[in-house]
């Protein structure tokens, strides 16, 4: 039991609801498996940590050829939603709701609230320091449970024998 | 599957050392394999985590999730993060005698 616990970390850089949660997810199973846990958010992966953008992260239907109309409840199969359809004004804000449907009906917290329950489990969070320059953020615009603000040299020294998981 | 004894009974236990048959689980099984786990003594806390994993714990003997159990029991995370520490998902379900959690969240 004394021995070194694994370590992970995973590098966020997406931005949209979809690809938010897969490090989320496996966070808080590495975390619930006894690891040690490192985020470290980079480019649009900063919307995850300002506490301006969480609550507002979005999927557009445009382009994301995975998205079937079979997903809205309408059993057609394999047909897409049509491209020329998600350049409407309101097919983001309806995908987006959804998603987010989908995922509160799993009992799957929403992105703000798991980032929380991450902090509260021990996993560090950090934000990228060029993202922060690049966007013209500071540390009071993250959530709570963002630790610090450093360089990827940091990061890499930081995660020492670490997996580590580009997302 | 393997049987070993433990606080006085003989019980049988998976590979990774859980119970296989959550009915054979006492309260003194539990005090024992929490000892294993790094925890010396359970106190109320631990019991209230115990007891709500025994309690919603499905047919098949899974242990709920981490979720399931903050948000059911009134635990918080960080309690029970400090209460079951390093790998709650797998301490409360060994301890309780159930089945690892099914879920991901």
């Amino acid at each position: 039991m004394s021995e070194e616990p694994r370590k992970i970390a995973f590098i966020c850089s997406k931005g949209t609801l979809d690809m938010a949660y897969p490090a989320l997810i496996m966070g808080w199973a590495a975390l619930g498996n006894g690891l040690d846990v490192t985020l470290f958010f980079t480019f649009w992966g900063m919307d995850l940590i300002n506490t301006h953008r969480v609550d507002r992260l979005e999927l557009a239907p445009v382009a994301n050829t995975s998205m079937k109309m079979s997903m809205m409840g309408v059993k057609t199969g394999n047909l897409g939603i049509p491209n020329i359809m998600g350049v409407l004004p309101g097919m983001t804000a309806f995908a987006t709701k959804l998603m987010r449907d989908k995922i509160s009906d799993l009992d799957v917290p929403p992105v703000r609230e798991f980032m929380q329950m991450l902090a509260d489990a021990g996993a560090k969070m950090y934000a990228c320091k060029m993202s922060v320059d690049m966007m013209d953020l500071k540390k009071e615009d993250f959530i709570d449970g963002v630790q610090d603000i450093v360089t990827a040299a940091e990061f890499i020294d930081m995660t020492d024998g670490a997996q580590i998981i580009f997302i | 599957m393997t049987t070993r004894a433990i606080a006085g009974k003989i019980v049988e236990v998976n590979e990774e050392g859980f119970l296989t048959d959550a009915s054979q689980w006492t309260k003194e099984i539990a005090v024992e394999l929490a000892k294993e786990e790094g925890i010396d003594l359970l106190t109320d806390g631990h019991w209230k985590v115990i007891d709500f994993a025994r309690t919603s714990a499905g047919n098949g003997g899974a242990s709920p999730t981490l979720r399931a159990i903050t948000s059911g029991s009134g635990v918080s995370t960080k309690e029970l993060f400090s209460l079951f520490p390093k790998g709650p998902a797998k301490k409360v379900a060994k301890i309780a005698g159930l089945g690892k959690p099914e879920g991901c969240v």
